[in-house]
């Protein structure tokens, strides 16, 4: 297969698009296209400050690769969870401290700014120390991570006095969160899903500039551009329902090239279009937490700091 | 004659001579999961594998947030 700008040997070959490139072109076009979806879903401008949500993996490294070379005012943001012992024997598997050190080091290479966070230093427990201690998350502790993440996140990009908070997820992410919403018809999650979040009383605006990229398109970047990035998964995502959807979507994909795409630009279409209404009764404004100032959907303390009063008692 | 593919450190053997997306369906993986590396280099799915050859077979699906 040959690469459709210049005719030598094509690396990737992405054929929802039909579209094949070299090595070169490969990498000058995911920029070039992360550039006119940051224009086009109006998610900030150039002098905005950009702070990046990095994990180690593929896609948020990437992210910033291409932000930073975009010319964005992009830093870095990484939270340590202490992921680092396997859920059923308990021995080492330092996932965080590798995902820490990988994410260092590419900072450091490219003279980047990071903030880092690590949850057990700042709050006295690890993620996986929280979901035992709170009984949240039926043996995984995948929700009390993203209650921190969401929290901790948005704290950063408020207090450092950043525009805008982004993040690498990519379009198998979003076409799976997409498709668990709409099995069971969750139209609150549905009306909010989209390539921008908007900022309101407190809440940092967020955005998804890889949102049209496939997985796939993100892991060939980052291995040809020399991205060392954690291949291992977080040990708590084997067999969760985001890997299994994505599987069969991957399957739908590969019978049907463009499906997977389709079916998440369709959905933005018919979300611009009405489909999706906000309910009558849905609560108009949000409250600030009385604890860490932050905006929470109901009145009193915001789901991060009910959980943290569990594992501490009062004072 | 074999080819052998490589998966998160599982080993699959398939006859030489066929596409890599006909070696991806013979063991049971879709090509839309993985990107293959041969000599270091990226291939795609109409390549012809040749006997004695190895390719490894990088997962792209991650299930964590960022």
């Amino acid at each position: 297969m040959k690469c459709r700008a210049c005719g030598a040997k094509a690396a990737v070959n992405m054929r929802q698009h039909k579209l094949a490139l070299c090595q070169p072109h490969f990498l000058e076009w995911i920029p070039e296209q992360t550039a006119r979806f940051i224009k086009k879903y109006r998610m900030f401008g150039p002098d905005e400050k950009v702070l990046v949500a990095v994990s180690g993996g593929k896609d948020s490294l990437s992210l910033w690769d291409i932000l930073h070379r975009l010319g964005y005012h992009a830093d870095g943001l990484y939270l340590g969870l202490g992921i680092d012992l396997s859920p059923s024997g308990g021995e080492g598997i330092a996932y965080s401290d590798e995902s820490r050190r990988l994410t260092e080091q590419f900072a450091r290479e490219r003279g980047l700014k990071l903030h880092v966070v690590d949850i057990q230093a700042e709050y006295g427990h690890s993620i996986p120390a929280l979901a035992t201690l709170t009984h949240r998350g039926q043996n995984r502790p995948c929700s009390v991570c993203g209650v921190a993440k969401r929290h901790e996140m948005n704290r950063m990009a408020r207090d450092l006095g950043y525009d805008v908070l982004a993040t690498g997820h990519n379009l198998d992410d979003e076409a799976a969160v997409l498709f668990g919403n709409t099995l069971s018809w969750q139209s609150e999650f549905l009306l909010r899903q989209g390539p921008v979040l908007p900022e309101h009383d407190g809440l940092a605006r967020k955005v998804k500039p890889l949102c049209r990229f496939y997985e796939k398109e993100m892991a060939a970047y980052a291995i040809l551009r020399g991205i060392e990035y954690i291949y291992e998964e977080c040990p708590y995502s084997v067999g969760s329902t985001s890997m299994y959807y994505k599987e069969l979507l991957n399957r739908l994909e590969t019978d049907r090239p463009g499906a997977k795409l389709a079916f998440y630009l369709k959905f933005l279409e018919a979300r611009a279009g009405g489909l999706f209404i906000q309910p009558e009764n849905a609560p108009q404004a949000l409250h600030n937490c009385p604890t860490c100032g932050q905006p929470t959907q109901y009145e009193g303390k915001c789901s991060f700091c009910r959980m943290m009063e569990k594992v501490q008692p009062a004072q | 004659m074999t080819v052998k593919l490589v998966l998160r450190g599982k080993e699959y053997e398939v006859k030489p001579g066929m596409t890599l997306l006909d070696s991806l369906k013979k063991i049971n993986v879709f090509s839309e999961s993985v990107l293959a590396v041969r000599n270091g280099e990226m291939i795609l799915d109409d390549e012809i594998l040749k006997d004695g050859e190895v390719v490894k077979l990088v997962s792209v699906i991650s299930g964590g947030g960022q």
